[in-house]
């Protein structure tokens, strides 16, 4: 496969479109846990519940198509090579626990990948929204829209008084988990993160790295999502992190000028160094790149590189997980090898942006 | 340094073992390593999961257990009739096993649900269209019932009427509607 076919099919629309306030927020996330009545949780349902589960949805949903985003394709992942659920974790349409812990786990999703609903996995089905930039409202009419098109098929468990009955307290009431990613390197290198965490860990939100629960923060790159399900309704859920996201916009910006003017060249400096790495290298482990991507996608915010698009960030701190790389290199890699073809693919990805930069030259 | 367990590829992880001041080091590649369960698993967060720390919370209640013993049974012993989950195992787990344990653990739950999320016990949100039509009414009744009593105070009495029929009409419908659904 060519590279700019693989890359063009490897992108989801999330990755490469640029949303409200992109240049810090990469992407907005909603995600609903609900169960259906008459099965148990998958904590401890039957191999033949679960069956039964997946065949409901199957038969249901399969190939219909749903508004702007496309027909639904089942996946079921006792049917996917190891390399091909770790793509899909990488790109975050399914979680690790799906992908590892779940015999009888499936996903929908939809064409353009901006939906997908994984079912059995902690809870019967957890509907997953993926929006680019700021745009938690929006993410959250989507869900809620597909949640009731989902309710209008089956029967789910609710209670008058706790809600949405979840397998696990922590999500009971909405089932909803908004989350955000956010690119925040200003905030890091000044260190004010490391104030900034335990204050927003005290409004009730919690700060994680970009692949979940315990994983670092690899290429500045923050999640940042509500802890609380009960007790508030999904609408102020959203607000209030929405409220939240924007001071942290907001500071990350000052950060940003305050450096510029303290450091100047010297930040201009580190910029092109980070990238003449990129542009060079022949072996990069992931951590080396996502800090080199993290100053490059500074230095494109800044004005300091010109002509680089900046979805550069996005893409490349997904398609150069191991997963991806595997699966460009169609077969399993070594750690050792897949640096080797992390640079590769990291150098052929920036020519591919010379020759669309000359090609709109032309032009 | 070739790995000691597949003697193929290279060894990329080396650590030591101490079991009873008894020393063993361990030369490993990454596949093996994580094959002898020496590595977490490729995500590296199933030791200090939410499930675990929830597990210890749970469990962080017994001084309350003791002192709710005489007025309630023994928690430990309760047991869910429809997926057979006791409470004890549901405080190990941090999960329920069904829809039911939410009713049968009801008695226990308040003080957990409270402390993880934020003091509160009841939703106040979405609610599903299907089962939800008697629901909504009985909302849109309490937020109407609270919108007289504000006007009454206000002395705005005009207004307080049109909304008094509206509550009545709503109690109309809702009466309408629970015999239909018996």
């Amino acid at each position: 496969m060519s590279f700019e076919k693989f890359f063009n099919t490897a992108v989801s629309a999330w990755m490469s479109q640029e949303g409200p306030d992109s240049d810090i927020v990469l992407s907005s996330r909603i995600r609903l846990a609900r169960n259906i009545v008459d099965f148990r949780f998958p904590t401890l349902f039957s191999s033949e519940e679960a069956k039964q589960i997946v065949a409901l949805f199957e038969r249901t949903f399969a190939h219909r198509s749903y508004g702007g985003a496309g027909r639904f394709e089942l996946l079921k992942m006792s049917e996917l090579q190891p390399i091909e659920k770790r793509v899909l974790v990488e790109k975050h349409l399914i979680s690790p626990h799906l992908a590892e812990d779940s015999p009888f786990g499936a996903c929908l999703l939809s064409e353009n990948e901006e939906i997908s609903i994984m079912i059995n996995e902690e809870d019967h089905i957890r509907i997953q929204c993926l929006f680019p930039g700021l745009q938690l409202a929006e993410a959250l009419e989507a869900a809620s829209e597909l949640d009731d098109w989902i309710e209008g098929y089956v029967n789910y468990a609710f209670d008058e008084r706790l809600g949405y009955l979840t397998s696990c307290p922590t999500n009971v009431g909405t089932g909803l988990r908004a989350s955000v990613m956010m690119h925040l390197p200003a905030l890091v290198m000044t260190q004010q993160i490391n104030r900034i965490i335990p204050a927003i860990n005290q409004l009730g939100l919690v700060v994680r790295g970009t692949y979940g629960e315990g994983s670092e923060a690899l290429g500045n790159i923050f999640q940042i999502s509500n802890q609380i399900t009960l007790g508030k309704s999904e609408e102020d859920i959203v607000a209030d992190l929405h409220t939240i996201v924007q001071q942290l916009i907001a500071q990350e910006r000052a950060a940003r000028q305050a450096l510029v003017k303290t450091l100047g060249i010297q930040l201009e400096d580190k910029v092109f160094r980070s990238y003449g790495i990129l542009a060079n290298c022949r072996v990069i482990e992931s951590k080396e790149a996502a800090q080199c991507l993290s100053d490059v996608r500074l230095g494109i915010d800044l004005g300091y590189i010109k002509n680089i698009s900046r979805n550069i960030l996005n893409e490349l701190m997904i398609l150069t997980q191991p997963g991806f790389l595997q699966q460009y290199a169609g077969g399993a890699l070594r750690p050792e090898e897949r640096d080797v073809r992390r640079a590769a693919l990291i150098r052929e990805r920036l020519k591919m942006e010379d020759r669309r930069k000359m090609e709109g030259d032309e032009r | 340094m070739i790995c000691q367990e597949c003697k193929q590829r290279p060894a990329t992880m080396h650590f030591t073992k101490i079991v009873n001041g008894e020393k063993t080091e361990f030369h490993l590649c990454e596949q093996c390593a994580k094959e002898h369960g020496h590595m977490f698993t490729f995500y590296g967060n199933d030791d200090f999961s939410l499930n675990n720390l929830l597990a210890g919370l749970l469990n962080f209640q017994a001084p309350m257990k003791e002192m709710t013993a005489n007025a309630f049974p023994n928690p430990d012993v309760l047991q869910c009739e429809t997926c057979q989950m006791t409470y004890h195992q549901f405080t190990q787990i941090g999960r329920f096993g069904c829809v039911n344990c939410y009713r049968t653990f009801a008695r226990y739950l308040p003080p957990i649900l409270k402390r993880l999320h934020s003091g509160n016990t009841a939703h106040s949100g979405k609610i599903p269209k299907r089962k939800g039509g008697v629901l909504h009414l009985r909302k849109q009744l309490a937020t109407l019932k609270q919108k007289l009593q504000e006007l009454v105070a206000r002395e705005e009495f005009e207004r307080a009427a049109e909304v008094r029929d509206q509550i009545r009409s709503l109690e109309d419908e809702l009466r309408r509607r629970g015999e239909g659904d018996m």
